[in-house]
């Protein structure tokens, strides 16, 4: 009997190796987790209902989904304007084609998958048919980075990294369900084409609180800090302002810069708030440590001559685990606690 | 432009398509010559009997779309334009050349009348899928033409688009396959495109039609075929084409992806054209 051996960044145990019934037993986070544990209150699928808003005076607005309506929200868009929504079955390949060709001829297709799916299927689609040509293309994805406990197959871990090479694709990451809302209004109203990264079901609202107003490719500070700046994307602000708040007990004053706009950067504000000196700056993200936020703020700043105290808090170069999500993203970095006592650690 | 022309004068729009690409092949002493001859008499078919569109507006929107998926064969594309009036044939000797506006593989912002950026194989169907929905979304009664190899009947996206095609019950489409047996590595039929393949589509809830894609009365016919159809089925003509169609001492040579012609040759091809031009 062989057992393929573990790679050099695996931290997996042998399948060879008899395992015990835990003390603490969690259920594997399901595909149509919900991030809805967080001590906030919700918003029921943001993404799907701000659409069908739009759709009320857009006639441009359709929605294409690849057997994956239910799972990324746009059913209720579905249900609510059958005729503007196209199942296309398992098929990413042609989900995206066709949405190129619905966008040829004037409209403005919304097209749902997972990210897994999305970045790693369809890639050559979307860089051809509808980057190459900029057509005002939005693909929304349910299931970015670790937001699911059902292995490699589905979770996203790389999707940013994937498509930051791409030419002329606005990249968004949005933290919560007022975000989501705002976003969807405003990709639509974008001429380009546009990846953007949902949360769906019952989704936590985080920035209604601070009066927040999503601003394409702005980011933007949530709350100002001395000691430390966190610069953040996707719901990993929402941990940011958490960790921000428990810091608080050790006397630590952290700022959360939110960046929900990956590509193009607000580079302007990342150059400004990281030359304050005397804080140490950590990029939070829900995204692998190749190639994502915390590559492209650090590649920025250093090509501008800007060079802080600079750490990140992503996840690791590695095929992650199956489980529950709350024991996922502790074990690999992303829990308030994790976080905390990464930047006491670095400070 | 819908006015039927009589078959002598489609031989003859044929043997310009032939004359112009061989012209652009001279220009840059290369280019995929073997299927812009070849394809000839479907693109003179198409441009000259079936397709609806203004020469001096390509984006009208009342026109037919053409879609080439096989972004190599824009050779045989700027050929049909220019005789089309599309693009004009003083160009030709800009073929290929830095800031041209028809590079060696057509690319839609380049050119009047390229539609869609081919070249990556096996995307032109799908796209073409979802403009035939965004046509009927409209209200249109107009068809989207998708041009393809028969090399991309191994991509599953091709397969993928037909699906979706039938489900979506897309009779404004029409796919047309140049099936010349020949793609890099060999023939097509060795490699994944096994015959037969009418009926492959027909299983797949197409209206497939098999013909010479060499003989302009079968192309008159199984176009006016596939867009007079009373069904709600998307529609496909595979044609089978020979490669240099039309320059014998080219279609007798080892027939292969990328034909070699040599320097003298391509005048000589131009003369033997010259020699016998149609009526």
């Amino acid at each position: 009997m062989t057992d393929l051996a573990p790679g050099p960044n695996s931290r997996r145990k042998s399948k060879y190796a008899p395992r015990t019934v835990p003390d603490q037993k969690l259920a594997t986070s399901a595909m149509i987790a919900s991030l809805d544990a967080e001590g906030r209150n919700t918003v029921s699928a943001p993404f799907g209902n701000a659409l069908i808003d739009m759709a009320k005076t857009r006639d441009d607005i359709v929605g294409l989904s690849a057997d994956l309506a239910k799972y990324t929200d746009l059913h209720v868009f579905a249900n609510a304007y059958p005729d503007r929504f196209y199942q296309m079955g398992m098929a990413e390949q042609v989900l995206i084609s066709a949405a190129a060709g619905l966008a040829r001829e004037g409209f403005t297709p919304f097209a749902t998958t997972y990210a897994v799916f999305a970045s790693r299927r369809a890639y050559d689609f979307i860089f051809m048919a509808i980057a190459e040509e900029n057509l005002p293309v939005k693909i929304c994805c349910a299931l970015p980075g670790l937001t699911t406990g059902y292995g490699p197959s589905h979770q996203a871990t790389e999707d940013l990294a994937i498509f930051r090479g791409m030419p002329n694709l606005t990249i968004i990451d949005p933290c919560c369900a007022t975000e989501i809302d705002q976003a969807t209004r405003a990709i639509a109203d974008h001429p380009g084409p546009v990846y953007m990264r949902l949360l769906r079901g019952q989704v936590p609202d985080v920035l209604g609180e601070y009066g927040y107003k999503f601003k394409l490719g702005k980011a933007q500070m949530i709350h100002g800090g001395n000691d430390v700046l966190f610069i953040s994307t996707g719901f990993m602000t929402m941990r940011a302002l958490d960790a921000a708040k428990a810091l608080k007990a050790d006397k630590i004053d952290a700022a959360v810069l939110h960046v929900p706009t990956i590509k193009p950067l607000d580079v302007d504000t990342l150059r400004a708030e990281a030359a304050k000196t005397g804080r140490l700056v950590v990029t939070i993200e829900n995204h692998t440590i190749q190639g994502g936020l915390g590559e492209a703020v650090a590649a920025d700043l250093l090509r501008n001559q800007i060079t802080p105290n600079f750490r990140s808090v992503a996840l690791p170069d590695e095929f992650l685990d199956a489980g529950a999500l709350p024991t996922l993203h502790h074990q690999y970095g992303l829990s308030v606690p994790a976080i905390t006592t990464q930047v006491k650690a670095w400070l | 432009m819908t006015t039927a022309l009589s078959n002598t004068s489609l031989a003859r729009r044929a043997w310009s398509i032939r004359r112009h690409a061989l012209r652009m092949g001279e220009v840059q002493g290369q280019g995929y010559i073997g299927q812009a001859l070849g394809v000839a008499d479907v693109l003179a078919t198409s441009y000259f009997h079936a397709l609806t569109y203004r020469a001096e507006d390509p984006e009208w929107e009342g026109r037919d779309r053409f879609y080439l998926s096989i972004g190599h064969y824009a050779i045989a594309l700027y050929a049909a334009l220019i005789e089309a009036g599309i693009l004009p044939e003083d160009e030709i000797k800009t073929y290929g050349m830095d800031d041209s506006r028809m590079p060696m593989s057509g690319m839609a912002a380049y050119t009047p009348g390229m539609e869609i950026t081919g070249g990556s194989l096996g995307h032109g169907l799908g796209i073409a899928v979802g403009a035939a929905m965004g046509l009927k979304r409209k209200g249109s009664d107009r068809f989207v033409y998708n041009l393809m190899s028969d090399g991309e009947l191994g991509e599953g996206s091709t397969w993928e688009a037909v699906m979706s095609a039938a489900q979506h019950k897309l009779s404004n489409l029409i796919c047309i396959v140049d099936f010349n047996d020949q793609q890099a590595d060999g023939p097509s039929t060795q490699a994944l495109a096994t015959t037969p393949e009418a009926p492959k589509w027909q299983a797949f809830g197409w209206h497939a039609q098999e013909i010479d894609g060499n003989d302009l009365d079968a192309l008159v016919a199984a176009f006016d075929t596939a867009r007079n159809l009373d069904t709600d089925q998307p529609r496909v003509i595979i044609c089978n084409t020979r490669m240099c169609k039309g320059v014998p001492f080219l279609e007798e040579r080892d027939s292969n992806h990328f034909v070699r012609v040599d320097p003298d040759e391509w005048a000589n091809a131009i003369a033997f054209l010259d020699a016998h031009m149609p009526a």
